[in-house]
């Protein structure tokens, strides 16, 4: 994999992952798997949070996003810059 | 003889309409509404969360509240929090142990300061709460619902009385074992408690 390749994933890692969070909400609470959604007993009154399955992502993953494109740019510079080749008379 | 026959009847009826019988409700909700919920504070977000493993009986006398005894049971294992790791600390070994201690329960001794105003009871509840297996003495501002005749409308084809207790109130983590003195810029000791759960008796 290529230096340009590596250095192009870093930073579309972290705008996806920012796209992807804004577009589930902008939680800034910790990323969640399950969510509430409130349901109540007409006879007693009663409200329970039912809580029901769907991926929330919050702080967390773009935390883990910034972080992979940090690891992405230091793996980039693993590697060499190509020189271009000059034919030889 | 006749005359006293129908004489000793009517006292007996007379005596069972006028001192009514303590009811024992059963808090196993088939509709799984009822729920206790916890929060307690912290920086980024509060620990916010709801159990509805509910379970356990309590004898309530609508004309003699004062005498209401009972165990409320929660299974450790149904408290729920919405963030994956959050909940596996949650159940996990430093905090609850969920493993070791599968219940956390409230049994009341003694109510209070009650007053009753029509099918509504409100009291100070005083009993013993377990949780992590330590056990302590506390006292809960508790509000007793009767709902008479009500469990046909929540149980098809069922008769019988429904009664709701609510009851809000604190309770400090370190008191019962869990993470005594850690941790406390990142998870508040004081926990938030709710319960709202319904037990039906029937006929």
């Amino acid at each position: 994999m290529s230096k340009s390749v590596l250095r192009t994933l870093a930073w579309l890692v972290p705008v996806a992952a920012l796209a992807f969070w804004a577009a589930a909400g902008a939680n800034l609470g910790w990323t969640k798997t399950t969510v509430p959604v409130k349901k109540t007993d007409e006879v007693t009154g009663i409200t329970v949070d039912d809580y029901q399955k769907r991926f929330v992502p919050g702080v967390d993953f773009l935390g883990v996003a910034f972080l992979g494109a940090g690891i992405l740019i230091g793996a980039s510079f693993l590697f060499h810059r190509q020189q271009p080749t000059t034919p030889s008379n | 003889m006749k005359t006293n026959l129908v004489l000793l009847l009517a006292l007996s009826s007379l005596s069972s309409a006028t001192f009514a019988a303590p009811l024992t409700f059963n808090f196993k909700d088939p509709k799984g509404v009822n729920n206790a919920v916890f929060k307690l504070d912290a920086p980024l977000e509060a620990v916010n969360g709801n159990a509805t493993g509910i379970s356990g009986t309590v004898t309530f006398d609508p004309a003699a509240p004062a005498g209401t005894k009972g165990r409320i049971v929660v299974a450790t294992s149904s408290l729920h929090v919405g963030n994956p790791m959050m909940q596996q600390h949650l159940l996990g070994e430093k905090w609850l142990d969920a493993a070791k201690y599968p219940d956390i329960s409230f049994e009341a001794k003694e109510l209070k300061n009650v007053k009753t105003d029509g099918d509504v009871t409100t009291a100070d509840v005083a009993g013993t709460f377990t949780l992590k297996g330590v056990s302590k003495e506390i006292t809960v501002p508790t509000k007793f619902t009767f709902l008479k005749d009500k469990l046909g409308q929540r149980v098809p084809n069922q008769k019988g009385d429904l009664l709701v207790i609510r009851a809000n109130f604190n309770l400090k983590r370190s008191d019962f074992g869990i993470m005594p003195g850690q941790m406390e810029e990142k998870v508040s000791e004081s926990i938030e408690l709710t319960l709202s759960i319904a037990g039906a008796a029937p006929l």
